[in-house]
Order: structure tokens, then C-alpha cells, then sequence
């Protein structure tokens, strides 16, 4: 697509987003949470790129979440909080990143989920500081230096997660035009040619790996600053599993595609998950499958067929 | 004596559950390999399997009870009720899996991960989130006292000889099917190259049929041999997969005895964990294979493979 028909795309999505927020007061913060995930999503997207998958990159969404949740009462103030989380999230990225970038396929997978799974258990275990289960309470944060009403900081964030959305989406797409995107695809190509060539493999997956869990951390951070409350859950497999389902939903081919897929999953799960509780990870899988198996774009490239067909037509 | 004298006890008694606890993953481990080996893709769904064995193994023994049967009964239902999951639920994620088998390997991983999510919920429809106990096949045992310095430990006989007896005699038996077999050649040859096995004439859609079969019931017969022991609760799937991954990887793929050695490794550094720091028994595992992927990121006994160009 053009650039100029992704701009006129982008504008038309965050006007759609705002304007039924605006409709319906209640979706302001489901809206909120489903663009927040979709910026991890964006993560998972650019390491689906490189033909890695992560079970593990909840890690990085909880880990910024607690963050906030510990530093709101010293920082109270959500545009410091927010990077602060997100630098958190990524210097544990590239210490991470060090490590697991040294393996690819399952080994990469599983061992994001096994650290994922190591940190769920401190916050679950360690009762003294992170008071397990229970979760702990965020305390109330200013907005560039003004104390909002409830209403209003519910805007806020979620015209803030729309400036970042906005934000990284544009800038991952420029990623992945430019020579780093490029070696990212290699890499899932044939990476011994990539070395040939004298491009570094291992960093290439490694600064993909870290803007991942940068993006995870922001995303983490807007979750706590929006739901007020941390629990270890957000660090469980499931978490973790959610975010590679949405990438999958949403479509691999576009940087829509995480957004998309993440409106779409927060709006399903809000109106089905409670008629569904314990049937909800099954449908996720069997839903999982069938876009596997029948639609590999995901809901975007099911979208973009429709409108190339209608076109044609 | 000092801290031996006064932790004596508790340090043999981590040792024996460390065991029994080693040889019910190292069921689950050494099917996970098998599988990987020929399908060439870590089914995440394997420890989905030894909980649904794990359940099935509990609810057939505590029908045969109810239903008056002798007691003894229940120890080879254990064995049956692990037959019946591999074969119900093992060919047709293998059909699954082969009609990817052609797509890219993170979209077949994605595939495994999906039946996970599916077969997690499944069990909680069937089994429920209450946790369920089954332990006729230890009380059936009784107990042994294990000498242990001065004390002695009341240890069942059930985790001190049939978990672990069963466990030597998969990996025997495996070692020497695969080596000395032709069905178990065959499987061999499938894993090294698929596709001269297939020009030699080895028909491998079957073998891997077979193979990942096996692999599923060895899985089940894991967690069925598990179950008297602990109360079966919705989660055990998960941290399964997890910790029979560290097993393999730590390993290497592809090893048997080599599972076998870190099966034991890991278990009884879970199980002094459990004892001595509660708080870290999570973390234990990975910290092992971490420690030995950082040296050795091949595994312990793998030797590394020639890079594909």
C-alpha cells in the first residue's frame, strides 16, 4: 500500500477509535487496554518477521507494569512513569535479549517462556514486596503536571495510547523498509548468508529484541496506569499466549495488523469471555487454528483480499 | 554433625521425592524428543498430554474402586488408561501436524501452541478445577523405612520403587529398541534424514504416526504415574511443558540416556528447592538449564549440528 493510503487508513482508525469511545463511555478504557496490547503485539510482529516467536513477552508487559505500580507514589506523573517503565522494560530486554539471541525456533520460544514463567512466580511467591496474588493498588498519577478527574485521565491515556500507537506503528514500518528490516526477513530466510554478507545476525534479532520489549513495556505501563491495579496474571503463560494469538489474528503483514487484531480480540473478549469462562483458551486455540490453517494474513489480509477483489470487480 | 545432623532428614527426603519426581519427567521428556526427532517440531501440546494421562489414570482407578474391583487393579490401569490417551489423542494431532508440516516452523509451533490452549480448556471441562486425588496405587504399596544415617525415613515404596523402576525400564527398553530393532532403526533413520529414509524404501508417514503414539502415551503414562502422588490441579500441562523443555534442552535433543541423567539433575534440584527454599523451586530448573545453555548452548551431551547454508 501507499504511503499516502496508510496515512488516510491510520487517520480514519483513530477517528473510528475516538468516536466510539465518545459514543459509548464504557469502551474508552477497553479501547485503552486493546491498543496498549497491541503495541506489545507490534513487538511479537517484528520477531514473527525474523521467524522467531516469543511465549514469553508478558515478561516485559508485567515487568513495566510493576514498575509503575512501585514508582507512581515517588513519580506521580504518568508521562514520566511511562518511559521510565518502558526503559525498565528494555534494559531487561537486552540483558535477556543477550542470552536468548543466541537461539532460534522453539529454543528462543520456550525460553522466553520459561524466564516469562521464573518472573510470573517472584511476583507470585515473594508475598513481602510484591504482595503476590493480591496485586497491588496504583496510586493516583498527575498528567503532564495536572491531577485530571477519572474521566478525564481516561481520555488522556487514551489519546496518548493513540499517539504511540500512531508513533511506533509508523516507526516500525520504516524499521522494516530500511537495511535492519531487511536482514530481520533474511534472517528467517537463510541466516548462515546473511553472515556471509558480514551482517551480524545475532544483533540484528537483538535490536529487534529490545525495541520489542520496549514496545511491551509502554504497553505494559498504559495497562497499569489504566486498569489502577498489577497482578501477577499479567506475567502468566496465558498473558504471553494472548499476545502471539493477536499477532496471528491480526495478520502478520502490516503494522495494522496488531491493532486490528487487538480491538478485535478486547471487543470479543469483553462481550464472550464472561458466557465462556472455562471454554475461553479453547476457542482462543481452535480460532488459533482456523486462521492457521484458512487465512495465514490474519483478519488484515482477509480485509485487504475484499478490498483487491472488490476493485478488480 | 552440625547442619547435616540437623537437616539429615530432610535432606533424604528431598533426595527420594527428587527421584520420583525425576523419573515421572523423564517420561515426558523422552517422548517429547522422540516426537521432536521425527516430526521435527517440539509439540507444545505434549504436557497437555501428561495431564490428561494424569486424569484419566485417576478416574479409571477411582471408577474400578467404586466399583468394587480388587485394589491392585489400580496399578495397571495406570498403564492402560495412558494406552487409551496416546492412541485417542495421538493420531489425530499427528494428522494435524503433518498437514503443516509443509508451512513455515513458526506457523507449525504456532499449530502445537493452539492445541495446547484447546486441550488445557478441554480438561477443565471434563475434569473440572477442583483438585483430584487418586492414591490407591500408594497406599496399595504401603511404606518402607529408607535408612538414612542414624534416622530412618518412611518413604512410600510406591515413589521409591515403581516410579523410578518403571522410568529405568522405558529407558532401557527405548535405548535397546532403538538400537537394536528394525522398527526402532527405522525411527532412527527417519530422524537423521527423512527423505533417504524414505528412498530406501521406510514408509515414514507410518513411522512418525507410530512414533508420535508413543511419544503422546509416554507422556500420559508420566503424568499417570504421577497421579497418585499429587492432586491433579488445571496449570500441571504448563509447567510441565516447561520444565520436560528444560530437560531436553538441557540434554540436547535427541539424547536418551542423556534426558535421563538431567531428569534427575533437575528433579533433585526442584525437589531441594521445595525443601530448603520454597521460594525458589520455580526457578531452580531454569536456572540449571540457563547455566548449561550458556556454556554449552547445544546441551550437555549433543554434539553440535553443521550449519545449513
Amino acid at each position: 500500500m501507499s504511503r499516502y493510503a496508510d496515512l488516510v487508513l491510520t487517520l480514519l482508525a483513530a477517528a473510528f477509535v475516538l468516536a466510539l469511545s465518545w459514543a459509548v463511555p464504557w469502551l474508552r478504557f477497553v479501547m485503552t487496554i486493546a491498543i496498549a496490547k497491541g503495541l506489545a503485539v507490534l513487538g511479537i510482529l517484528l520477531l514473527l518477521r525474523a521467524g522467531q516467536v516469543s511465549f514469553g513477552h508478558a515478561l516485559y508487559l508485567s515487568l513495566a507494569a510493576y514498575v509503575v505500580a512501585f514508582m507512581a507514589a515517588r513519580i506521580p506523573e504518568v508521562l514520566l512513569l511511562l518511559p521510565l517503565a518502558a526503559v525498565v522494560a528494555a534494559s531487561i530486554g537486552l540483558l535477556v535479549g543477550l542470552f536468548v539471541s543466541r537461539y532460534r525456533a522453539i529454543f528462543f520460544g520456550m525460553l522466553n517462556l520459561a524466564l516469562s514463567m521464573v518472573f510470573y512466580s517472584m511476583l507470585d511467591k515473594f508475598y513481602e514486596v510484591t504482595r503476590g496474588g493480591d496485586g497491588i493498588r496504583v496510586p493516583v498519577t498527575s498528567f503532564a503536571g495536572v491531577v485530571l478527574s477519572p474521566d478525564q485521565q481516561s481520555w488522556a491515556l487514551l489519546i496518548l495510547a493513540l499517539v504511540l500507537a500512531v508513533g511506533f506503528g509508523a516507526f516500525v514500518r520504516l524499521y522494516l523498509l530500511s537495511p535492519m528490516g531487511s536482514a530481520l526477513s533474511a534472517l528467517k530466510t537463510r541466516e548462515a548468508r546473511l553472515e556471509f554478507m558480514g551482517i551480524p545476525a545475532r544483533r540484528i534479532l537483538l535490536s529487534a529484541y529490545v525495541l520489542s520489549a520496549f514496545m511491551a513495556g509502554c504497553g505494559g505501563a498504559l495497562i497499569a496506569l489504566s486498569t489502577r491495579h498489577v497482578t501477577p496474571a499479567l506475567a502468566y503463560w496465558t498473558a504471553s499466549g494472548e499476545l502471539v494469538f493477536i499477532a496471528i489474528l491480526g495478520g502478520a503483514g502490516s503494522v495494522f495488523g496488531p491493532f486490528l487484531g487487538a480491538l478485535a480480540y478486547e471487543l470479543t473478549r469483553t462481550y464472550a469471555a464472561a458466557l465462556v469462562a472455562d471454554a475461553w483458551q479453547m476457542i482462543l486455540g481452535t480460532v488459533l487454528l482456523v486462521v492457521i490453517l484458512f487465512a495465514p494474513g490474519g483478519l488484515w489480509g482477509i480485509g485487504r483480499a475484499l478490498v483487491v477483489r472488490g476493485r478488480q470487480a | 554433625m552440625g547442619w547435616l545432623g540437623d537437616n539429615g532428614m530432610l535432606l533424604g527426603l528431598a533426595m527420594l521425592d527428587g527421584l520420583s519426581y525425576a523419573a515421572a519427567v523423564f517420561m515426558v521428556a523422552v517422548g517429547l524428543n522422540l516426537v521432536f526427532g521425527v516430526m521435527h517440531v517440539l509439540n507444545v501440546a505434549h504436557g497437555s498430554l501428561y495431564a490428561i494421562g494424569g486424569y484419566a489414570a485417576a478416574s479409571l482407578s477411582l471408577f474400578l474402586i467404586a466399583r468394587g474391583m480388587p485394589p491392585w487393579l489400580s496399578i495397571p490401569s495406570l498403564v492402560v488408561s495412558s494406552a487409551i490417551v496416546g492412541a485417542i489423542l495421538g493420531p489425530p494431532i499427528e494428522r494435524l501436524l503433518r498437514s503443516v508440516s509443509g508451512q513455515e516452523e513458526v506457523l507449525q509451533l504456532l499449530v502445537t501452541f493452539a492445541l495446547f490452549m484447546i486441550l488445557e480448556d478441554l480438561q477443565k471441562l471434563v475434569w473440572g478445577v477442583q483438585p483430584v486425588v487418586s492414591d490407591a496405587p500408594v497406599k496399595l504399596l504401603g511404606t518402607i523405612d529408607v535408612p538414612f544415617g542414624r534416622d530412618a525415613i518412611p518413604f512410600t515404596s510406591y515413589q521409591l520403587f515403581l516410579l523410578p523402576g518403571v522410568a529405568l525400564v522405558t529407558l532401557i527398553g527405548l535405548a535397546w529398541f532403538l538400537r537394536r530393532t528394525l522398527a526402532g532403526r527405522m525411527i532412527v533413520a527417519v530422524t537423521v534424514d527423512r527423505e533417504a529414509a524414505r528412498a530406501m524404501g521406510i514408509n515414514a508417514g507410518k513411522v512418525m504416526l507410530l512414533t508420535f503414539t508413543a511419544g503422546a502415551a509416554l507422556a500420559a503414562l508420566g503424568g499417570a504415574l504421577a497421579s497418585p502422588t499429587t492432586s491433579l490441579v488445571p496449570g500441571i500441562g504448563a509447567s510441565t511443558i516447561v520444565l520436560s523443555f528444560a530437560v531436553v534442552a538441557t540434554a540436547g535433543l535427541g539424547q536418551i540416556e542423556g534426558a535421563a541423567l538431567t531428569a534427575l539433575m533437575i528433579g533433585l534440584g526442584r525437589s531441594l528447592a521445595v525443601y530448603f527454599a520454597p521460594e525458589f523451586e520455580v526457578v531452580v530448573p531454569y536456572f540449571i538449564m540457563v547455566s548449561v545453555l550458556l556454556v554449552r548452548p547445544q546441551g550437555l551431551f549433543a554434539v553440535p549440528e553443521t550449519r545449513r547454508i
